[in-house]
């Protein structure tokens, strides 16, 4: 497994850059994250992240958009205009959560 | 006398209640219900559009394959209340068990994304292949189709057998060749995912089948609705696919009753602990096949691995005994990819789809994640299988648990 180093916190993650261990996350983190792919952090943006954390947590898997709308109350095009192109797998990468993938 | 109670006669259903009246004594009393009498083939769906089967050939009565000794009861389900150890039935009756099995399976759901079932196009010009309904009439379209745009869409996972759909655009990319009209129609696969398959050896592998055959992708589009009146797919984030014609794979569910039993996830599937697919809210429930939330595909090699570590884990458990078996979520298909070959997956919980080749006690070794004429031989050998050796309970020469023999690993 590949070791990232940011600001000079490290964490593991999968060959896809996705968190392995969801304790190794801090808010200041996440914050850098999104800044490397463009995305400056406010309330509006932290509300779906903290759902998925909370939401995982309590479930396990990552929720999928899906869920984020008839459990979280998010508009799915709302999290399209905050997290552009790919919002669910942005906002798992940010939330330090796997990728969300609909089971095959 | 014990009451084992076993919703749904589909592929799950109707193993258990063959091999679990062998296996129990008589004065276990088996119960299957089912809303008709009518079992079908579900792998025959995508071979109906092409018309190389046919509606009659894919459905046979559920009975014929239950045994001696197993009540059938013929009524939809209306309710399960798990806290009384009751069902209640649609013609009214309610039954109590003791055990509670449940293989209800998942259900295509076109009526959740605005414009699909509710649109003037369905079954005109948007289908589905996920019913038996929509297979038959996609036939009638495919033959009087001329040229245009083609999409092959899917909505969202999970989604039952979730290679059906790149078989589905390999087949009518095949198909419109055959047809000597293949330069006048412009394939498109559309997916919310962000390749040809969720794992990413396989994607890779299955992506390249895709631009070999000229089939076009557009990825991570996820749909809101269709706009009937212009002929396009929206996605959420506002792009746009035009068609002429559209073979869409719905979002599924599990089955309303159990969302009306407050018993499943919020698309319906039920939670379970994946090793021993025991409800995690009720001890004496277990669910099988399709209806439970499991992360593995829906599918009916799965259904079939699973009641397989399923059995004796429950033979154990009314003995007082500590359930000896794990599931590993083992899955296992053939994807058929036109010309006469097809691919074979095999992967489970941990491990993706590998190349390499899949050893198959007499008949030789299959190619994984290769085209051969050997894997289109197996899927088409498959559809007597089921009927005769899945669906009766007889053991079959393909290992439960996913073995690495003769898979490569990549790093
Ligand atoms: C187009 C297509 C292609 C496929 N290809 C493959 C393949 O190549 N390989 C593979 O392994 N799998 C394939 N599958 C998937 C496979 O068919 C399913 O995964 C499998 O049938 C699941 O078994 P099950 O017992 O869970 O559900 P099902 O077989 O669907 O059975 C569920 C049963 O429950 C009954 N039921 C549901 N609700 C109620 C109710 N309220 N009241 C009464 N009865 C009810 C239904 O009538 C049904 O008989 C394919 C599926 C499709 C649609």
């Amino acid at each position: 497994m590949p070791t990232n180093t940011l600001n000079d916190r490290t964490f593991q993650v999968n060959d896809e850059g996705f968190f392995t261990d969801r304790d190794e996350w801090s808010e200041e983190l996440a914050t850098d994250l999104a800044q490397l792919i463009g995305i400056e952090m406010d309330e509006e943006h932290w509300a779906p992240i903290r759902f998925m954390r909370e939401d995982s947590a309590k479930n396990g898997p990552t929720p999928t958009l899906r869920r984020m709308q008839t459990v979280g109350g998010f508009d799915i095009k709302e999290l399209y205009r905050l997290y552009p192109g790919k919002p669910a797998k942005k906002m798992a990468w940010i939330a330090g959560l796997p990728k969300p993938v609909g089971c095959v | 006398m014990r009451r084992l109670l076993i919703l749904g006669a589909g592929t799950a259903g109707t193993m258990l209640a063959n091999i679990l009246r062998r296996e129990l004594p008589d004065d276990w009393s088996i119960t299957v219900v089912d809303k008709d009498n009518d079992h079908p083939y579900q792998p025959g769906y995508l071979f109906i559009p092409f018309g190389t089967s046919t509606p009659e050939r894919v459905v046979k009565p559920r009975t014929q394959f239950l045994p001696k000794g197993v009540d059938f009861v013929q009524t939809g389900i209306r309710k399960v209340r798990a806290a009384d150890n009751e069902v209640d039935l649609e013609d009214g009756r309610t039954l109590p068990y003791d055990w509670l099995l449940i293989a209800t399976g998942a259900v295509p759901r076109p009526d959740l994304t605005p414009g699909m079932a509710d649109g003037k196009l369905w079954y005109k010009k948007v289908f589905d292949f996920y019913t038996l309904e929509g297979s038959t009439r996609l036939h009638d379209a495919l033959e009087t189709f001329q040229g245009g745009k083609l999409l092959v869409q899917l909505t969202d996972m999970p989604i039952k057998c979730p290679v059906a759909p790149l078989e589905f655009v390999l087949l009518v990319e095949d198909y419109f060749r055959t047809r000597r009209i293949r330069h006048k129609v412009d394939i498109t696969y559309v997916t919310p995912l962000d390749g040809a398959f969720t794992k990413p050896i396989a994607s890779r592998e299955l992506g390249h089948l895709l631009t070999d055959r000229s089939i076009r992708q557009v990825t991570d589009f996820a749909l809101e609705r269709i706009d009937n009146d212009r002929q396009v797919l929206v996605s959420y984030d506002g792009r746009e696919q035009p068609f002429d014609l559209l073979v869409t794979i719905p979002l599924h569910t599990g089955q309303q009753y159990v969302f009306d039993s407050g018993l499943g996830d919020d698309a319906g599937f039920i939670p379970v602990d994946k090793k021993t697919l025991r409800s995690t809210a009720y001890d004496n429930i277990f669910v099988l096949g399709d209806a439970s939330n499991i992360p593995t595909s829906k599918a009916g090699a799965v259904a079939h691995f699973a009641v397989e570590t399923f059995v004796p884990n429950f033979l154990a458990l009314i003995d007082g005994r500590p359930m000896p078996n794990s599931f590993d979520g083992h899955a296992n298909c053939f994807v058929e990819s036109g010309r006469g070959q097809a691919l074979l997956l095999d992967f489970n919980y941990d491990t993706q789809p590998l190349t390499g080749t899949f050893p198959l006690a007499g008949v030789g070794p299959m190619k994984l994640l290769g085209r051969s004429r050997l894997n289109h031989l197996g899927k088409l050998a498959f559809e007597q299988i089921y009927w005769k050796v899945l669906l009766p309970g007889h053991k079959l020469p393909v290992p439960t648990l996913m073995s690495m023999a003769g898979k490569h690993e990549e790093d």
